[in-house]
């Protein structure tokens, strides 16, 4: 219970510092913004085409700007050593973790939503029939990415050139999410649009796979 | 000294012996004629890669475990010698692939993973160039490669998810798939092969990253004097 509790509280903390500055989910909107309009120019967005790319393009968009988003996660708590603070109060190392990817996970669902009428009205696709679907794979990529995400952002925040290496840690490691989101997108934007249930399904084992690898190793890697 | 060379020695004839078998023991398969004899490399190459990258993830989770930096040493020589024989596997397949299906590369999920694969391992070296502490650098780079490790089922597991135009798996495949008996021994035989000049590459590897630890070791104690 103590688990659940204390990951709240810090839930509660990450919360409170984003919503005071908003800063991250501003960028991060206005990047995905940026890319989905650059995209446009890359090919003829006209209704059939769209349906062709904009799966792969969305996802790609979500992807490059989770991996600007879960920068700060691990470095903002490096400036007045708050993460030792955080360790010296809490027994089980794996509730930052928590707190820090469910945080992750809401900011990123976040934007996403905010993005997605955008994305219909200049794509032409309509969206309306199968949101609920849409915001299911959304919720189920963008924890995978968090989890992912946090973990490897704990690495790359005690390494040199860290705001390249995410990155590089990252976006090889969500090809699985990039491909099984990108297919089930692509199903539901079809013509007649479906559930790809295996692709719900590979998004959901990935991320109990490394759920469960963060909540074995997560203490190893914030090790003073 | 002595031993090293013999040892040397046997794999580069077992590995001669493999490439003779593929080209002259082998029978010529029926469609593909000349060029599948490469199969006898490609694949056996991306077992033994395979077995390098088992070897780097034990490593990494015993080093995570024990603390001990020989763990470390064995996770980095692996990773560097199961990224040869990778290498060799995304170089001998277009090879293949260009008479096979027309073109060199093809994005589908299997050739798509063994690169991303291969891209993984490439992180995890360069990781470990951008931590100075060694302490630091061998434990989060053991945990990154374990993580990276564990990818690996999911890359296996998409080939079956998602349409793909790799042959379907020939060894162990299911139903319907398998070899000629003799193609089965010369194939065996070049996977063999290809892992003992893995180990071999591998031991060769550990040596010299354990002669650098040391040296490291000597030359910070003489620093700090």
């Amino acid at each position: 219970m103590s688990l659940l509790s204390n990951t709240g509280v810090l839930l509660g903390k990450e919360l409170r510092t984003e919503f005071r500055s908003r800063e991250l989910l501003t960028t991060t909107f206005v990047f995905i913004l940026i890319v989905i309009v650059l995209f446009s120019f890359t090919f003829d967005p006209t209704s059939d085409e769209s349906r062709r790319f904009a799966p792969g393009l969305i996802w790609l968009a979500f992807l490059f700007a989770s991996s600007l988003m879960l920068q700060p996660c691990f470095l903002r708590e490096q400036h007045n050593d708050t993460l030792s603070a955080l360790r010296l109060s809490l027994s089980d190392p794996f509730v930052i973790f928590l707190a820090k990817l469910a945080a992750n996970t809401l900011f990123l669902l976040l934007t996403e939503l905010l993005l997605l009428p955008f994305f219909a009205t200049m794509y032409n696709v309509p969206v309306l029939g199968v949101l609920h679907w849409l915001v299911m794979v959304f919720f189920l990529a963008s924890l995978g990415i968090s989890i992912a995400g946090t973990a490897l952002s704990a690495i790359s925040a005690q390494a040199r050139m860290r705001e390249l290496l995410l990155p590089l840690l990252m976006l090889p490691l969500l090809t699985p999410i990039l491909v099984a989101s990108t297919e089930v997108t692509k199903a539901l934007f079809d013509r007649t649009p479906f559930v790809q249930w295996k692709g719900i399904g590979f998004l959901a084992v990935f991320d109990v796979v490394f759920l469960t690898a963060l909540w074995l190793f997560g203490e190893y890697l914030l090790e003073e | 000294m002595w031993k090293r060379a013999i040892g040397g020695a046997v794999v580069l004839f077992l590995v001669g012996a493999a490439a003779y078998a593929s080209f002259y023991i082998a029978p010529e398969e029926r469609t593909m004629r000349l060029i599948q004899r490469i199969f006898y490399f490609h694949a056996a190459s991306a077992w033994a890669g395979m077995t390098a990258f088992f070897v780097c993830f034990t490593a990494n989770l015993l080093y995570v475990w024990r603390r001990d930096p020989k763990w470390d040493a064995l996770g980095v020589s692996s990773a560097e010698v199961g990224l040869a024989f990778i290498t060799v596997v995304l170089i001998t397949g277009p090879i293949w692939a260009k008479p096979a299906w027309g073109i060199y590369w093809t994005w589908d999920a299997r050739l798509t993973s063994t690169f991303v694969l291969w891209l993984l391992y490439i992180c995890y070296l360069l990781l470990r160039t951008l931590i100075e502490e060694p302490d630091r650098r061998a434990l989060l780079s053991a945990l990154f490669g374990i993580f990276a490790f564990i990818d690996v089922p999911i890359v296996f597991g998409a080939i079956r998810w998602w349409r793909t135009q790799h042959p379907a798996p020939v060894i162990m495949g299911g139903p319907g798939s398998g070899l000629e008996p003799t193609m089965r021994k010369v194939f065996f035989f070049s996977v063999f092969a290809l892992h003992s000049l893995m180990v071999f590459l591998l031991v060769e590897r550990y040596r010299l990253e354990k002669l650098r630890g040391d040296f490291e070791v000597v030359r910070r104690e003489l620093e700090a004097q």
